[in-house]
């Protein structure tokens, strides 16, 4: 009777997600590892990481990223920390403007930040030439390990900002309170108290901005010219000028993974040493900015968010200016759009939008269920495929897309170069998003409500299609919307998988990039920006609230 | 050091909204003193004024002689007791209580011996270096207790301090908070909307509504010679009843339906016929079965509480009251009995007719009216 009961339809669903996440996760996951350890006769060998280890050339790739990644993470929290908090604690004037500009600069696709910039400050950047030829600045070059680490800041700061809101928030005023009662208020409240309560969203944040930038790929691969990262190395390894070597970039992955996988732990782990929990009974009650410090908070905040949406609105500014090949000219047109409509845009927003709205579908539905089974029936079958949906969060998307071709580019499992690849690509890294999201929902509905509609005699799949779905509605349909801005946005899985046939609008807009055709590249990058930006209006209005989870 | 607080036309608001039109207070040097009312009558805005939270939209406050309206709250030397006890969740238990010093002059020693001194005092000591989100609330509580009073301060505030607890816990920790402060013998103000904890802590009682205070006074006055009808229904219950103040031979009886009693400690100057409010505690109505003295009423319902029993009375003119009875062994009134009722006369107090003048002899207020205290804060300007 007791293993009958168990053995229920759920138990049924359980296996089958195991089963997918075997073959879509593990078994690329387990090729890529073969890979790096086999030569082409299939033996064992640690050739391709005593290659990789030798040679400067390629372990410097190591250090460039981590140091880069460290850098980015430390000047986007000396950035987003100050923006956060006078967000938090004064009435600053048009508010709600900054938050959304700063949301649409950490949603928009990293590389087209990178782009815009060399336009704005490259060698030939406007900027650069305005300074240079009007006033004799010589602004220095912005390529490099500097250019990386100014345009991921700029880009990434947003996610500490948007973070630490959250975390500030839930600050009960009766601390802030009891602290200046024994006499400790100003600056010295700020790192005594303030930040060290907010410590375990510090730390969350910077996992987050150090993973971004770290498996960044766009970014270095057009700013980093002489500064070699980590992605960077993978790609051109897997397909470089000098030839495809599957096996060496399979070994860097795995060393990426390795990486990305330490990182996590330390963060776990210094994590664990703020063993506790804030929320505010007594929320803060935002002040009035006055005086000449109300001025400098005004001027920073709008400044720094200023800066970071420069590349954006500049790219939508170029995309309609007149253009022959690398050269922008004078005047306005439609001219940039109508060479894109002949150069596959059609095709870019059907591939981009059908491709995208499959694989979220597949997310919704399955991310649904994986809530479900982590929260209502938490046993170690789902907990695995929990933690299982989460391993892509630490995975670089190159890593992922080298994964899958070397696991799917023979029979049984043809599929590279198909529509379905690039869907699979997208559902394993995006999906992350929806599930916390739902997962979080969940837990904050009482497990009565359930009880009552099965009480009431609904059958078990009822009750989860009446009850329990509707009332995850709004976790899952925001959770959603991010895993579509980020499927909009995806770059470093889709350059490995795409081809012609399977061409997005980010892959348009990057091979216009790279063959200098500058044009048509902004009008690429303005139409991902635009429904970058739509997709952003539409998740702020049904989610409703500003604790966006990223 | 304690010191003694004044406080003159107080006025707060919220936007429009008067929380606090006019109140005036003095709380004596070392005195344990409750602030008491409904939710929304403005205690704890008064505290928090107190404490510099709140800012004070109008009137004087004073330690001593100092006046203290425009002092930052981290320079009042206060000690204050949260109702969420406020414990700072990423620091140990020791530097919580040590947090205050670090701000002064002190060594490291100096401070470690102090918060060892607090955290001993409230029996704390073997927790020191625990979290706190590992201890319980009334351990919390006592962190709370020992970090505000670790800073010596002048003037101990405590809002609500136990309303997170459970009720058992409650009656400890109050006895707990009443010893510490006799010990040390801090100026307190505690804020609370239980009464019977008002009673159990307080030195003297001042009973706000709406932001005025109705009465001020030690819990056995408050109780036993409330100065309205508001402080007598608010302070334990009393069943209301409109009856009149009549004259014979000189002395004034109560009068309600056909029964008289003599009432002689009526104030001189109300010592004349008039309408008033009758105010009976259920411990002051004595029902009796078989006497025909007293008022008729018949028995609607009762409840055995062990103790005591309680009657729910309807009387002839309709109206409902409540009497308590030590219980007997005798078997509870069935209900639909006729009983008749009378009124232990020492205790019963009688109000003006509008119920805001307690008319007997014996009450203590030491409400200060606004008249007065502009007078006294005239003086101080005048002073100062």
């Amino acid at each position: 009777m007791g293993a009958k009961r168990r053995f229920d339809m759920w138990t049924v669903v359980s296996l089958t997600l195991l089963g997918l996440f075997a073959l879509f996760l593990l078994y690329p996951l387990w090729g890529l590892l073969r890979q790096s350890v086999l030569n082409a006769q299939g033996e064992f060998t640690l050739e391709y990481f005593q290659r990789f280890f030798s040679y400067r050339y390629y372990t410097i790739t190591i250090v460039n990223s981590l140091k880069v990644s460290a850098a980015i993470t430390l000047v986007t929290l000396i950035l987003g920390i100050p923006i956060s908090y006078f967000y938090s604690f004064y009435q600053l004037k048009g508010a709600k403007v900054l938050f959304v500009v700063s949301l649409l600069c950490a949603m928009s696709a990293p590389f087209i930040g990178a782009y815009s910039w060399i336009l704005l400050l490259g060698r030939q950047g406007v900027i650069t030439k305005f300074l240079g030829d009007y006033l004799g600045i010589n602004i220095g070059s912005i390529y490099g390990f500097g250019g990386i680490l100014f345009v991921q800041s700029l880009k990434l700061f947003p996610l500490v900002f948007i973070y630490m809101n959250g975390a500030f928030k839930d600050i009960d005023n009766s601390l802030l309170e009891a602290s200046a009662n024994m006499g400790i208020v100003g600056v010295r409240r700020l790192f005594r108290v303030i930040l060290q309560l907010t410590m375990p969203t510090i730390l969350a944040a910077s996992l987050v901005v150090f993973m971004r930038a770290f498996a960044d790929f766009g970014t270095p691969l057009l700013i980093g010219e002489g500064y070699r990262t980590f992605p960077v190395e993978i790609y051109n390894q897997y397909l470089g000028e000098h030839g495809q070597d599957y096996r060496f970039a399979a070994a860097i992955s795995v060393l990426a993974v390795i990486m990305t996988t330490a990182v996590f732990l330390l963060q776990k782990w210094a994590t664990s040493r703020y063993d506790f929990s804030i929320s505010a009974m007594n929320p803060v009650e935002k002040k009035k900015p006055t005086g000449i410090g109300g001025v400098l908070m005004h001027l920073y905040s709008y400044i720094l968010v200023g800066i970071a949406f420069l590349p954006q609105a500049y790219i939508v500014y170029l995309s309609f200016r007149n253009s022959s090949g690398a050269v922008f000219l004078p005047g306005f047109s439609l001219d940039n759009y109508r060479m894109a409509a002949n150069r596959l845009l059609g095709r870019s927003i059907n591939n981009t939008v059908f491709l995208g709205l499959g694989a979220l579908a597949v997310i919704v539905v399955v991310a649904m269920i994986i809530a479900y089974l982590v929260v209502r029936r938490s046993n170690v079958l789902n907990n695995t495929i929990d933690t299982l949906s989460m391993i892509p969060y630490v995975m670089p998307g190159s890593v992922i897309g080298i994964a899958l071709v070397i696991a799917f580019s023979n029979r049984p499992f043809a599929l590279t170069g198909t529509a379905a690849i690039m869907m699979i690509a997208w559902v394993i890294r995006r999906m992350p998003y929806t599930i916390r999201s739902a997962t979080a929902t969940l837990q904050l509905v009482p497990l009565s409500v359930e009880e009552a509609a099965t009480s009431l005699g609904a059958s078990k799949p009822k009750t989860f299609a009446r009850i329990t779905v509707p009332m995850m509605r709004n976790g899952i349909l925001s959770g959603a919307i991010l895993s579509w801005i980020t499927i909009v946005t995806e770059l470093s899985s889709a350059i490995i998988l795409y081809n012609n046939r399977t061409i997005t609008l980010t892959m348009s807009t990057y091979v216009a990039i790279s063959r200098g055709n500058d044009g048509l590249a902004a009008a690429f990058a303005a139409i991902t920006t635009a429904v970058t930006a739509i997709s952003i209006i539409i998740y702020l209005a049904v989610s409703k609230t500003e604790d966006v989870q990223i | 050091m304690s010191v003694g607080i004044s406080i003159r036309n107080a006025f707060k608001k919220f936007g429009e909204n008067v929380i606090i039109p006019d109140l005036s207070l003095d709380v004596q040097k070392g005195e344990f003193f409750t602030l008491l009312g409904p939710s929304g009558c403005g205690k704890t805005t008064l505290l928090r004024m107190i404490a510099g939270f709140n800012t004070i939209d109008g009137g004087e406050f004073y330690f001593d002689d100092r006046m203290i309206n425009d002092l930052n709250p981290a320079k009042r030397n206060i000690g204050m007791v949260f109702q969420n006890y406020a414990i700072f969740p990423h620091m140990s238990v020791r530097k919580n209580v040590e947090f205050g010093l670090t701000n002064r002059n002190m060594s490291k020693t100096e401070i470690r011996q102090r918060a060892e001194r607090f955290l001993d005092l409230m029996q704390i000591g073997e927790l020191a270096d625990r979290m706190p989100n590992s201890l319980s609330g009334g351990q919390q509580q006592r962190v709370a207790l020992a970090r505000a009073l670790c800073i010596e301060p002048d003037v101990l505030l405590m809002d609500e301090p136990l309303s997170n607890l459970d009720a058992k816990l409650r009656v400890e920790m109050r006895t707990v908070i009443k010893h510490i402060q006799q010990t040390i013998g801090i100026t307190t103000i505690y804020v609370t909307h239980d009464q019977e904890e008002a009673m159990a802590v307080s030195d003297r009682i001042a009973v706000m509504n709406k932001g005025v205070i109705q009465h001020v006074g030690t819990p056995k006055n408050i109780y036993q010679r409330p100065a309205n009808t508001f402080v007598a229904t608010f302070i334990g219950r009393s069943n209301l009843l409109e009856g009149e103040l009549t004259m014979k031979d000189g002395l004034p009886h109560l009068k309600f339906a056909n029964y008289e009693a003599a009432i002689p400690n009526v104030k001189e100057e109300f010592k004349t016929p008039q309408k008033i409010v009758i105010s009976i505690r259920p411990e002051e109505l004595v029902v009796s079965r078989r006497s025909q003295e007293g008022f008729k009423a018949v028995i609607e319902d009762s409840v055995f509480l062990g103790l005591n029993t309680h009657y729910f009375i309807r009387l002839e003119n309709g109206t409902q009251v409540e009497s308590v009875t030590e219980s007997t062994i005798e078997s509870i009134i069935e209900p639909g009995t006729e009983v008749s009722l009378t009124v232990k006369t020492e205790k019963v107090n009688l109000f003006t007719a509008d119920g805001t003048v307690n008319i007997l002899e014996g009450v203590q207020n030491d409400v200060i009216s606004s008249t007065k205290a502009g007078g006294r804060a005239q003086k101080r300007l005048a002073v100062g």
